[in-house]
């Protein structure tokens, strides 16, 4: 600590190259701090504790194709299986194409399936006995502040009604919220009665999107799932049954690999930002070489200047890179609302020690070498500008 | 008086590319504990590099060298660098003082080597500037002092870890007359009152007059042995 003002002085000897620099490196983490929030959220999203004990059934084609509503009973009577609700991707548009969020019809028992889902009583029956009734997650009712009683119109994307109208209308009889914190971004989805779905629908009628099976023991599913799927083998609606957090891959994987698009991008950003903070490091080096040439004068040996110039590197980073992440811990949260669950409610612990990692070790490769050339000098040569 | 330092057939050979240059050629030499030595002599004479060797800033290529009884000829780079926190004080034409440390945080720099707390070595480098007369400039930066009162932050630099030896190349040689005086006759006091040992390179016979010895060196070799001012 004797040295730090050493460091902080050297730092900010020139003040307008070190404040753009910290600037860049400001911009880079600030995205790192967005970017890896997204990714998180989405590996999170497929890495569901209380998803454990259930596991999906859908076709090996294709999530977009449909299996048959005869398939219920065959999968109740599988060994293991303590319970199978179904549901179908509507896909619906609330007021604008960008107010995107997940909205599906599900069967009565959908909530006694996701158990992680709380719905007071009186709103499950609510839902039981209302044929449009929809209940939906609290953080998208806070979004559109949407309460009970409200009717909430979708225009339809995929199924319109039999009268050929792209209009549907729900009513909101309740609101579920999930009890763990981590999994908040579960709270971006409305569901509503299948029944009313399948008689309203134009087409595809009794055709089911995927089943959900509860599962007496998470160590039995790999077991279940090839016996529901031996149900359906060499007919023309061949299943694929998987773990609710493979389901949740494979599902996020349709959009992207969100976690290559992040390496990708990040891994040009960190590129560009090394050669940038390298050249201002070996710059500054370069300038103060009869300086470092006087600490050695008066005592400082080899590893002692190596280690002030590394740690010099190191701070510059930190300072940019931690006001980067703190900036997107700022931001995260006020995006999160508007994300429809893409983003977490903020910065997890996991991004800031990644990106403080990512800070040291950029740290050291750009001070190494001018680290080394300040090490290595010749006093007398150094003293003589040689 | 006992000898501080103690040279036998000392020579320094630098390598240019290809070329040899033999810059000092055996040289014998012994300065006297508490002696105030002026090394005079043309350009290219070899002043500053038996003034780099004496100071434990380069090594020599042949001969010995003992400061205060120790060999320093034979130390390791790591060796030398401690030793030199020890037992040497520099002062330069330039004064080469960091420039975005304060007049008391350059002072402050030797002393980080030491185990001082950071009050004690606050206290020293307060007393050193008191001594050079530089109390009430602690807190300027060196851009804001006289080219005088940098090198006389150079001097309190160079005296605050107590060193046997001062080792100056050129201390006025950028200084006017009034600036050079008050600089010479600081180093006259430092070794009259504090007993300090000082080797002074210098082109200047008036800053010569100052010491109580002067050598002269010509390509390589001592030309005249010590003259009693």
């Amino acid at each position: 600590m004797k040295y730090l003002h050493l460091v902080w002085a050297a730092l900010f000897r020139r003040k307008t190259r070190t404040f753009f620099t910290i600037a860049s490196v400001l911009a880079a983490f600030l995205l790192f701090g967005l970017l890896d929030s997204v990714r998180t959220a989405f590996a999170q999203a497929s890495e569901s504790v209380a998803g454990a004990n259930r596991i999906l059934t859908m076709s090996r084609i294709s999530f977009t194709m449909s299996l048959p509503q005869s398939l219920l009973a065959r999968i109740q009577a599988v060994p293991g299986v303590k319970e199978v609700a179904y549901a179908n991707w509507f896909g619906g548009v609330y007021q604008d194409p960008k107010n995107f969020f997940a909205n599906e019809a599900v069967s009565e028992n959908f909530f006694s399936v996701y158990s992680d889902f709380v719905v007071p009583p009186e709103q499950l029956a609510a839902f039981r006995n209302t044929r449009t009734g929809a209940i939906v997650g609290e953080a998208l009712a806070q979004k559109y502040g949407w309460k009970i009683g409200d009717k909430i119109p979708l225009q339809a994307t995929i199924f319109p009604q039999k009268d050929g109208s792209n209009a549907w209308t729900f009513d909101l009889v309740g609101i579920y919220r999930v009890a763990d914190p981590k999994e908040k971004n579960n709270e971006q989805a409305m569901f509503f009665n299948w029944k009313y779905f399948d008689e309203a629908r134009q087409f595809g009628n009794g055709a089911i999107g995927w089943y959900i099976e509860k599962v007496d023991d998470p160590a039995n599913a790999d077991r279940i799932a090839n016996a529901i799927d031996a149900i359906s083998a060499n007919s023309d609606h061949e299943t694929k049954t998987q773990s609710e957090n493979a389901f949740t891959r494979s599902f996020v994987s349709q959009f992207a690999d969100i976690g290559l698009i992040v390496a990708g991008i990040m891994s040009a950003v960190f590129f560009t930002l090394i050669l940038l903070t390298g050249n201002t490091m070996a710059q500054a080096v370069r300038e103060r070489i009869p300086e470092l040439a006087i600490l050695k004068t008066l005592g400082f040996s080899n590893p002692g200047v190596l280690a002030l110039v590394l740690a010099e590197s190191v701070l510059l980073v930190l300072l940019g890179g931690l006001a980067g992440i703190a900036l997107a811990a700022v931001v995260v949260p006020a995006m999160s609302v508007h994300a429809s669950g893409l983003l977490p409610d903020n910065v997890r612990p996991n991004t800031w020690a990644l990106g403080i990692g990512l800070m040291l070790a950029i740290g050291l490769v750009v001070g190494v070498l001018p680290a080394l050339r300040g090490m290595h000098l010749k006093i007398v040569d150094a003293l003589a500008g040689r | 008086m006992s000898t501080l330092v103690e040279i036998r057939n000392l020579s320094k050979v630098y390598t240019r590319g290809k070329q040899k240059i033999e810059v000092l050629h055996h040289i014998d030499l012994d300065i006297a504990k508490g002696d105030f030595l002026a090394l005079m002599g043309p350009s290219g004479s070899g002043k500053t590099t038996l003034l780099n060797l004496i100071g434990g800033l380069d090594t020599p290529s042949q001969g010995s060298l003992s400061v205060g009884g120790q060999r320093i000829d034979s130390l390791g780079e790591g060796a030398l660098a401690k030793w030199r926190s020890e037992h040497v004080g520099f002062v330069f034409q330039f004064y080469n003082l960091l420039p975005m440390l304060t007049a008391q945080k350059n002072v402050e720099l030797p002393l980080l080597l030491t185990k001082l707390s950071a009050a004690q070595r606050k206290q020293n480098a307060a007393i050193a500037l008191k001594l050079v007369d530089l109390a009430d400039r602690a807190t300027h930066k060196p851009t804001e002092l006289s080219g005088g009162q940098q090198q006389r932050v150079a001097i309190a630099r160079a005296i605050v870890s107590d060193p046997d030896l001062l080792v100056c190349d050129e201390p006025t040689g950028d200084l006017d007359r009034q600036s050079a005086q008050q600089v010479l006759e600081l180093l006259q006091m430092l070794n009259r009152d504090h007993g300090k040992t000082i080797i002074m390179v210098t082109h200047d016979p008036k800053a010569a007059e100052f010491a109580s010895h002067t050598l002269h060196l010509d390509k390589g070799t001592l030309v005249e042995q010590a003259t009693q001012v």
